[in-house]
């Protein structure tokens, strides 16, 4: 749901090949699970987050659940909670919703070599190909230990983060009054804490400065909303210059 | 839109574009500057919501209140290597007692 993950690193899953009909050994299987279990579970737990949100932006407490279950996209679903409650329109919600859960797609371009999954399996894992199964799966060393990671990540983060997203949605009821608990502050955080680990390279602090600079600078003079979306001119702006003069290539910048 | 329909909408888009990467040749997305623009778009995304959702008040004006204490006690805590929960819940307590003490 977050990038606290680390983001995945595609060049690794083809070292692992060789190794994707044999048996997992036990060790290595229960290291696998250990890592999956205790990523999905942290996860999940902020999902109370986002149900508290998601009513205190006036949605109900079953169409909070319906974007966990879903959506499954913790930063498309807070940006969805986040300018529905800042009182943007739902076109613009659902456009940066969108927008931000495109990086999905790319995840599913590695995911997919690794899995080699198809028909329902297919429909399925792509449903859970998010921020944190791809990184525990890109992460392992060989194709099986991937696939078990991408899995058992993958459902356990769906698993608590709906059951939390159900707690976070009663909690955020019972509280009544969002600003009285800050809770409209609670989403400025969320979105800071969601964009915390992706700041690693030069061209990512770059995007961002002029990403906050475009949005601040049209606010007063466009819907609600709109404004967000337009700072996708700054990862163009900056994605097509950048490169070369700040840093190495691509891929290095990833941790 | 009807709130129902948002929900649908993003969800349906959200699975759609988890889908294509396992249906699309990777081809598509190839390229150091595509892939470059591509990395680089939730970073946008989320700073421009980072700034409208701390500075943004009715019809798009612009607010400097308890929000502002919230997000930079996020940015304290996030620094500590804290948690996402322990941030957020760190974050609204700033913006409870600010605003209890009367600002923002």
């Amino acid at each position: 749901m977050t990038a606290s993950a680390a983001e995945p690193r595609g060049e690794d899953v083809a070292e692992g090949e060789h190794t994707a009909y044999l048996p997992i050994d036990g060790a290595k299987r229960k290291a696998v699970l250990r890592q999956s279990l205790s990523v999905g579970i942290a996860t999940g737990a902020y999902g109370i987050s986002f149900g508290a949100l998601g009513v205190a932006a006036g949605l109900t407490t079953l169409q909070t659940v319906a974007l966990s279950v879903l959506l499954f996209s913790g930063g498309s679903q807070f940006a969805v909670v986040g300018i529905l409650g800042a009182g943007g329109t739902g076109s613009a919600a659902v456009a940066t919703s969108t927008l931000l859960g495109l990086r999905n797609g790319l995840y599913a371009l590695q995911t997919s070599r690794i899995l080699q999954v198809h028909g329902l399996r297919r429909l399925l894992a792509a449903h859970v190909t998010i921020d944190e199964s791809t990184a525990v799966s890109v992460g392992q060393d060989d194709r099986r230990a991937g696939r078990l990671g991408f899995w058992v990540t993958g459902l356990t983060v769906f698993a608590f983060w709906n059951a939390m997203t159900l707690v976070g949605a009663l909690v955020g009821n019972a509280l009544g009054d969002p600003q009285r608990w800050g809770l409209d502050a609670a989403a400025a955080a969320a979105f800071t804490a969601l964009l915390w680990p992706r700041l690693r390279s030069r061209d990512a602090a770059a995007t961002m400065v002029l990403a906050i600079a475009v949005a601040l600078l049209t606010s007063p003079l466009l819907p609600v909303g709109v404004p967000v979306i337009l700072t996708v001119l700054a990862a163009v702006v900056v994605g097509l210059s950048g490169g070369g003069r700040h840093e190495s290539p691509l891929p290095q910048d990833v941790p | 839109m009807s709130a129902w329909t948002i929900v649908l909408l993003s969800s349906a888009l959200a699975y759609a574009t988890k889908l294509a990467g396992y249906l699309v040749p990777e081809s598509w997305v190839e390229g150091p500057r595509r892939s470059r623009v591509l990395t680089l778009l939730p970073v946008a995304l989320l700073a421009g919501l980072v700034a409208v959702q701390t500075f943004g008040g009715q019809g798009g004006s612009l607010h400097v209140d308890a929000r502002l204490g919230a997000v930079a006690c996020a940015i304290v805590l996030l620094r500590l290597r804290a948690n996402f929960l322990v941030v957020v819940i760190g974050a609204a307590a700033v913006a409870a007692g600010l605003r209890a003490a009367g600002w923002g």
